[in-house]
């Protein structure tokens, strides 16, 4: 017997008790809040100047007036605890971990994880970073993969150097947010000509209700060398709304190559409103693969600046919208800066239930910038009447004898192939599976065979009970 | 030899339109039958309605599979009791590998879970029988496949799930001479391993008739089979065509 999968069943949907909790800021954001973030991490003065000004900016900013303006104004700022220290202290080793949650990490297969191939854990509770670790072999190689709090105390000249170099406060209020009250993410170095084989990793966790989460990422792949970072989310369910809005910043200098994987899986309470961003300089590669599973709004549009020859840029994003309260609201933009800068945009979505999925997009090319190549593909699944799927495709092109390929399709289900399949014995559920799946395909291959695994799991939830 | 497929007074339409009126057919196991007739004459709407498809609709007879009245079974069930339907126009999946579409069809028909490796090892020495280069393994079903190419994709499929009973529909058409030989060399030779699979060869020119042997002829005429016969009867429509029976009829 097939379940819908709703809010009261949600796969990850347990929570522990929140009295262990060592500090949890009052509702609202003021500027005593702020300065007792930063106190409480004991940072250096610019660090706290950095975020007051910040908090300024976000009080002065607008919201979006594009995407998904109904439910963005829904948010109620004043009702969102913005720090949460989930224990006093960070534990280096597993043993060190609260029993409590280690549980919840055991549920959600963490240790298991580590054990298979895991090369370090950052993984996130509530706002601060509880474990931690980095394997021998990566430290051999001067790779630095620490969370944000740590690297801002013992790094603090290189995070000094980069940070909000790509993603200024000014960028977007919710950029201004993050800049203001961010704790937690993650900080990778990796020196030139290092190529990190393993992919890095690290798991995200809401955990308390109504408390927004706001890490702040950092990758630095210096030249030559090359990392792969995974982000994999999932929170458990609460009744009211909860705020994740991250800044995620990835610096590829002359040759390197970095690629930024994530599987966002929050439950579908949550606003995930994210700004992502890599510049990619002279030879240098930056891949965004892109997964949105879950939220309730999700806007979310990596992008990446080819601001060296040569340079490419890709990004490959799968959304799947699923339920009338759930809008996902993603794409692409890549901004060729110079010349000879290639890039590939694929974005698939599916939309199914009444659920919305958007591709927003944005190919730019400066003037300067000649020889260009670019491919564009937009490809849209809908699996009912119910349900939408919208193109919002912007080019801007201030060069001339550029080579753009720009191609969006929308399909559903044909009967024709439900009925192939089906005529070689395979169920009508398991057929339109075997569709989707194959849809995204272009998405899955491209991951660690653990996340293919859980990726796959993840939709054949999600269709389960697909059939009318 | 034992009755596998027996239809009685079958009826078909399809948007309201009647396209099958009142068609009667028995196949014993082990047979060969070829079904012939002109385009538009019913066959693929006979084919589609044997295999189940939800927009035929019978509005009256039955047929009987293997001692069951199937009428109402889905698509799916019936090709777990063993009725399989090798497309005139087989579709392309994007994204689900060969292997991986016939592993599962392999699973939900013969419900057992053989290893990956001695799956992939079946799977190899069908497609060398077939002349299929074994990189098909790993692309996806039809997907770029030329014309000659899908149809040998599906008597692979055919040789993997090994039906009870095979409706081929146009296996021949649009191959040159040289896949159709393949085409029809591989039917053969399943044929021959598993001697009590019965094939209803539905076509519309004699030339394939040339490598398989049809124990029965039927000849298709505006949704009915107006003529049946030996494999004489084949050579016959190929000199005089259809129209002498449509003036029978």
């Amino acid at each position: 017997m097939a379940l819908e999968l709703n809010n009261n069943e949600y796969q990850y949907g347990f929570h522990d008790s929140e009295e262990n909790y060592a500090f949890k800021s009052g509702k609202g954001l003021t500027k005593d809040i702020v300065l007792s973030i930063s106190k409480m991490k004991n940072e250096p003065q610019w660090m706290t100047e950095f975020r007051l000004k910040a908090l300024e900016i976000f009080y002065k900013k607008p919201m979006p007036k594009w995407g998904d303006t109904k439910l963005l104004g829904e948010i109620d700022f004043e009702n969102i605890f913005y720090y949460v220290k989930s224990t006093e202290k960070q534990g280096k080793n597993w043993e060190d971990v609260p029993k409590e949650i280690k549980n919840t990490f055991d549920r959600l297969g963490i240790p298991e994880a580590e054990r298979k191939f895991l090369a370090g854990v950052s993984a996130q509770y509530e706002s601060e970073v509880v474990y931690h670790s980095l394997r021998e072999d990566l430290k051999k190689l001067g790779v630095i993969f620490l969370d944000m709090d740590t690297a801002l105390r013992e790094q603090p000249d290189i995070v000094k150097k980069y940070f909000a170099t790509i993603i200024p406060s000014e960028d977007n209020k919710f950029a201004a947010l993050n800049s203001a009250v961010w704790s937690g993410g993650s900080f990778i170095y990796v020196p030139p000509n290092t190529q990190v084989e393993i992919p890095l990793q690290a798991y995200f966790r809401i955990n308390t209700e109504n408390m927004g989460q706001f890490e702040r990422t950092l990758i630095i792949a210096d030249e030559g060398s090359s990392v792969h970072y995974i982000e994999g989310c999932t929170a458990p369910t609460y009744s009211s709304d909860s705020l994740h809005s991250a800044v995620v910043e990835l610096i590829a200098l002359k040759g390197a190559k970095i690629r930024y994987t994530t599987i966002q899986n929050w439950s579908k309470n949550v606003y995930n409103l994210v700004t992502k961003r890599a510049v990619a300089h002279e030879d240098a590669v930056v891949e965004w693969l892109d997964g949105n599973m879950g939220s309730k709004l999700t806007m979310k549009y990596p992008s990446i600046y080819l601001v060296g020859e040569r340079a490419h840029g890709e990004v490959v994003s799968v959304a799947l919208a699923s339920g009338s309260d759930q809008h996902q609201d993603a794409g692409a933009k890549i901004v060729h800066v110079a010349p000879n800068t290639t890039s590939v945009i694929i974005s698939k979505s599916i939309s199914r239930n009444g659920g919305r999925a958007s591709y927003r997009g944005l190919l730019k090319v400066h003037k300067g910038a000649t020889n260009v190549k670019s491919s564009v593909k937009c490809d849209a699944l809908m699996l009912d009447e119910h349900s939408r799927s919208d193109t919002y495709p912007t080019m801007e092109i201030d060069e001339k004898g550029v080579q753009i390929e720009h191609e969006a399709t929308v399909s559903k289900i044909e009967d024709e192939k439900l009925f192939y399949l089906m005529s070689r014995g395979i169920s009508e559920e398991q057929a339109k599976l075997m569709i989707v799946n194959g849809f995204m395909e272009v998405f899955v291959k491209e991951l660690p065979m653990e996340y293919a695994v859980e990726l796959n799991r993840l939709i054949e939830l999600e269709m389960e009970g697909s059939i009318g | 030899m034992a009755e596998l497929l027996n239809i009685k007074d079958l009826h078909v339409e399809i948007e309201g339109k009647k396209i099958l009126h009142g068609l009667n057919l028995k196949v014993n196991s082990g047979e060969v039958h070829a079904v012939m007739g002109r385009n538009g004459s019913g066959k693929s709407t006979f084919s589609n309605t044997l295999m189940g498809h939800p927009a035929y609709k019978i509005t009256k007879g039955q047929f009987e599979f293997a001692g069951t009245v199937i009428n109402n079974l889905k698509t799916n069930e019936r090709a777990k009791l063993g009725l399989f339907l090798g497309f005139q126009y087989p579709l392309s999946i994007p994204g689900v590998t060969v292997a991986n579409f016939l592993r599962q069809a392999n699973k939900a028909i013969k419900g057992d879970s053989v290893s990956p490796k001695e799956f992939r090892k079946m799977l190899y020495e069908k497609m060398d029988d077939l002349e299929i280069d074994h990189a098909f393994a790993t692309r996806y079903v039809n997907d770029g496949f030329s014309g000659g190419e899908k149809k040998r994709m599906e008597i692979l499929q055919m040789a993997m799930l090994e039906p009870k009973l095979a409706i081929l529909d146009e296996p021949d058409s649009g191959l040159d001479i040289d896949s159709l030989k393949l085409v029809a060399e591989s039917i053969n030779k399943f044929k021959k391993k598993n001697p009590d699979v019965s094939v209803l060869l539905i076509t519309h020119y004699q030339r394939i008739l040339d490598y398989i042997k049809p124990d029965k002829v039927h000849v298709f005429v505006d949704g009915n089979i107006v003529e049946s016969g030996g494999p004489e009867l084949a050579l016959e429509l190929e000199k005089k065509g259809y129209d002498w029976l449509t003036v029978v009829k």
